[in-house]
């Protein structure tokens, strides 16, 4: 719709050697306005911290300060690690946030049957809401944006349904081995920033250095493109949709270990937050092309600047969400006149 | 094409057939159904009082759901009504000291504030609706509990509560004015050159641009026109509460209101803009919504039968295709 005004119509030059010059200088541009856009939020992120460190001096910069930036981080990380995938693979999946209150409840609900019930009920049903988003958008060809918005509905409602309307708040007994998954650690960390850590290297190997990733990669770009060159684009598809929930699952569970209660009404809106994430970590909605270690850079930054304004600022904590709103905005649009160069 | 495809060629033109139908009605014959099964089995149903209520509780989403419903034919989404919603609700308690006129037209205004940023980020910059819309709707609320200072205001004004509150011939003012808006929007769609102009950038933007739609400046008006509608349902519902809780008001309302455009058959793939499908399809969810209520279903069972029948209306209308 843009493109159709402001393009230069002709290349008046009959000089080679000229238009080559052009071209040169046209790809030096390419490859940095990629790299910007790659690594543009970690440049952000270091910068931020930095600030915040010189700013407001141990209040922000002390070891353990840092350790609850990171933990805080982990759950939405795990989340977004899936959003990473579905969005490079051209979908979206808004089901998240309910999946990961229904995952806490479940984990809580099903720890009164030991821990290996606490553990694998959440994952499975998490799971197996992920694989019907991707059926329906796989096989039955249906838009993702409104299927997930239906799962975000129907997994809540079971939230809901699971803890008596949301009256009963499920608590993790103090003996129960899964309390471990959230509130052990290894050394200063615990244990959930190591899965999300662990999660965020799988998930950078799988896009960059597997098959499967590249696949999904192939999808974004162009889904018929894909199933030409004889991928199987509906199981991939599936595969996308169905890791996000389990995902989502592995997020829910891990709140409700870290707090030993399962509650119905977290996670509202943390769709929205991950999709941000992504997005500022430099992952085209467009699908096709995406950054790991973008996203991991977008969900810090979210994380530090929420804890800049609530622990250690004196701004109300309303302008977090102003903030972060500005901030998605102002990343897309240096993305957008990035995508620009590389076009031209 | 083999001989055997050809011949069963015609009865899938029928199939196809069946399906626009479906796609075209389904939402009438839902809510038939709907209406009466409640006629029958729901106590007090056909009480106007009840009638009355329905109605009244049906006019954000409708109000919403209209605008959304222009946005979605031009092929965008809109997520921040909800939030627009928010903004002009603290507006308007916040200027309330010079007169609900004035209160209620920098409401507004503070909309098509939120509608021109959008529409700007959308059409001149090339920025894609559902993340541009996403960026407000995260900010807008935040914005909205800066302007409110993250209070609940309770506001008493006359004009407001005869707004909210008072009918004419027994029907509620609120009713009214969603109608008016209804109509204004059904004609500038049906009648006016703007609304060829949606239809047309919905159906095929490349080829608009080329035809001489003037693509950035309809694409400009339709987001704020949504944005200006919203802050109208803002004000509504403000009124009608007598309170403006902008941590609350207008939540998930871009959910519903999406879900009543495509449940009422305009395609998310835009190019088409069905109003009256709209209206009944607001009227649908919500007369799913009280009908669960009044037979004891709990919230929980409300909101997962919702969500099988937005999936069940969306399988039936794949078939035309969506982003």
């Amino acid at each position: 719709m843009t493109s159709a005004s402001g393009q230069p119509t002709a290349v008046h030059s009959g000089v080679d050697a000229q238009l080559l010059e052009v071209e040169r200088a046209a790809s030096r541009r390419e490859r940095l306005a990629g790299t910007i856009q790659r690594g543009g939020a970690l440049v952000v992120l270091v910068i931020v911290v930095l600030l915040a460190s010189i700013i407001f001096g141990a209040r922000f910069a002390s070891v353990d300060n840092l350790l609850n930036i990171l933990e805080a981080s982990s759950f939405l990380g795990l989340v977004a690690v899936g959003m990473t995938f579905v969005i490079v693979g051209g979908g979206i999946d808004l089901s998240v946030g309910s999946l990961l209150a229904l995952s806490a409840v479940l984990t809580a609900f099903g720890s009164q049957y030991g821990p290996v019930v606490a553990i694998v009920l959440p994952i499975a049903v998490c799971g197996f809401i992920g694989l019907a988003n991707g059926v329906l958008i796989a096989h039955a060809r249906m838009a993702p944006f409104i299927v997930t918005l239906a799962t975000l509905l129907f997994a809540r409602g079971f939230a809901f349904a699971v803890s008596n309307e949301g009256n009963t708040i499920y608590h993790v007994e103090a003996g129960n081995a899964v309390i471990a998954l959230g509130q052990g650690s290894v050394g200063p960390f615990r244990v959930p920033i190591l899965i999300a850590a662990a999660g965020f290297a799988l998930a950078w190997l799988l896009l960059t250095r597997s098959r499967y990733g590249a696949a999904v990669t192939a999808i974004g770009g162009s889904e018929d493109a894909a199933r030409l060159m004889g991928l199987p684009v509906a199981r991939l598809k599936t595969v996308m949709y169905a890791s996000s929930g389990l995902l989502a699952g592995l997020a829910g569970l891990l709140v409700a270990a870290r707090s030993s209660s399962g509650q119905s009404t977290i996670g509202v809106g943390l769709e929205l937050q991950a999709i941000a994430a992504v997005v500022i970590g430099g992952t085209l909605l467009t699908g096709g092309s995406g950054s790991v270690i973008g996203t991991l850079a977008g969900v810090l930054l979210l994380n530090v600047i929420n804890n800049v304004i609530n622990q250690v600022g004196t701004l109300s904590s309303y302008f977090q969400q102003v903030v972060s709103g500005v901030f998605l905005i102002v990343v897309v649009l240096i993305q957008r006149y990035l995508a620009r160069e590389q076009r031209l | 094409m083999s001989l055997a495809e050809a011949a069963r060629r015609p009865l899938a033109a029928d199939r196809r057939q069946v399906f626009d139908w479906i796609t075209e009605r389904g939402v009438y014959v839902g809510l038939a159904v709907l209406l009466i099964f409640n006629l029958a089995f729901t106590p007090r149903f056909g009480e106007l009082d009840n009638i009355r209520l329905q109605f009244v509780q049906v006019v954000p989403v409708a109000i919403i759901a209209l605008g959304m419903a222009l946005v979605i034919g031009t092929r965008g989404i809109d997520l921040s009504v909800g939030s627009v919603m928010a903004i002009s609700s603290a507006l308007l308690a916040n200027y309330l000291g010079y007169g609900p006129v004035v209160a209620i037209l920098v409401g507004l205004l503070g909309g098509a504030i939120v509608g021109i940023v959008n529409g700007v980020f959308i059409a001149y910059v090339g920025i894609q609706p559902i993340v541009a819309t996403l960026a407000l709707l995260v900010g807008g609320r935040g914005l909205a509990l800066v302007i409110a200072q993250g209070r609940l205001t309770e506001v008493f004004d006359p004009t407001l509560r005869i707004l909210g509150s008072d009918r004419i011939y027994g029907v509620p003012i609120v009713v009214l004015v969603a109608l008016a808006v209804a109509v204004i929007v059904a004609v500038a769609v049906a009648r006016t050159t703007f609304g060829r102009y949606v239809v047309a950038i919905g159906g095929n933007p490349e080829a608009s641009v080329v035809a001489g739609v003037p693509v950035r400046r309809t694409l400009l008006v339709v987001y704020v026109l949504c944005a200006v509608l919203a802050a109208l349902a803002g004000i509504i519902q403000t009124a009608r509460l007598s309170a403006s809780d902008p941590s609350f008001v207008g939540n998930l309302i871009e959910l519903s209101a999406i879900t009543a455009v495509v449940v009422g058959g305009t395609p998310l793939a835009g190019g088409r803009v069905r109003i009256l499908g709209t209206l009944a399809g607001a009227m649908l969810m919500q007369l799913i919504g009280a009908t669960l209520i009044s037979h004891n279903l709990p919230d929980s069972a409300t909101r997962m039968v919702t969500a099988l029948i937005i999936l069940g209306a969306v399988f039936i209308q794949r078939q035309r295709g969506g982003p």
